[in-house]
């Protein structure tokens, strides 16, 4: 078994808010996260995928091709966007580090060969806060 | 001789911007700022370096006390800006394009005014990782 990480970056707006609740309950409970007109990161997105390698090519899996995945399907929607108003597959959704790293899981596994496990997604939300989430 | 001492004190805020000239057109801004003018805006975590350049004090030994400047950093820009949209949510950039190279010079101005005038100052603002601006140049 081995362990392939490929890091990939984009730059967003969101806001911790919880639209059920009461503007005081939100800033008491998320502070200057739920500033209404957002603030925003650089966030840096490590994703790990584990398997055997192929004795032919010495790969795991083509780390281009894992590259373009990741780019396709959440660097593209999520760069240079608002997490709250702008993405398709965080509708409804706590915008926090946490959540977005599930959804990130699940933006990218049916993507991978079945030879190919997805193993970890390693999301910085600063360079001193980050999640992992093991699916 | 040359006894000045160049020290340097870093700080960081995250903030929500777009970029946008409101004498343009929609198509215009689009071309020029690219996805950088998205409406929805976007975000960053700014790093900040300031350089205060001096001769160390004789009593104290210090060109400023870090304290001080650090306090001077965090009240009069950190502050001001942390967990903001630029665009929104600060006076600076009411009618002032925040590009990094912008927002370097607000700073400069900001602390210009609160630190003695017989030290040196530059600031360095990181917008990313790979983009960094130095004001002045």
């Amino acid at each position: 078994m081995v362990y392939l990480t490929r890091l990939e970056h984009f730059n967003a707006a969101h806001k911790l808010y919880n639209p059920k609740w009461s503007r005081e309950r939100n800033e008491e409970v998320f502070g200057v996260c739920a500033n209404e007109n957002w603030h925003g990161h650089n966030f840096n997105l490590f994703v790990t995928i584990k398997g055997e390698v192929n004795p032919e090519t010495g790969f795991l899996f083509d780390v281009k091709k894992l590259s373009k995945i990741m780019k396709q399907h959440v660097i593209e929607k999520l760069d240079h966007k608002n997490l709250n108003v702008d993405v398709d597959f965080l509708q409804g959704k706590m915008c926090s580090t946490e959540v977005l790293a599930m959804e990130i899981w699940n933006q990218l596994k049916p993507h991978l060969p079945e030879n190919v496990q997805l193993h970890c997604i390693k999301l910085y939300e600063t360079p001193r806060i980050f999640v992992e989430y093991f699916g | 001789m040359n006894n000045k001492v160049a020290v340097y004190r870093h700080e960081h805020f995250n903030a929500a911007h777009r970029l946008n000239n409101p004498n343009w057109s929609a198509e215009k801004n689009a071309t020029i700022f690219g996805k950088c003018n998205n409406p929805n805006y976007h975000g960053h975590n700014y790093e900040l370096i300031v350089k205060v350049t001096g001769t160390p004090d004789e009593e104290t030994g210090y060109v400023i006390d870090m304290k001080v400047l650090s306090d001077i950093i965090s009240d009069n820009v950190t502050k001001r800006f942390d967990h903001k949209n630029l665009n929104l949510d600060t006076q600076e950039f009411q009618d002032l394009n925040p590009t990094a190279e912008n927002i370097s010079i607000v700073i400069y101005d900001i602390l210009r005014a609160k630190i003695d005038q017989a030290l040196d100052l530059q600031v360095r603002l990181y917008e990313t990782e790979r983009n960094f601006v130095e004001y002045p140049a």
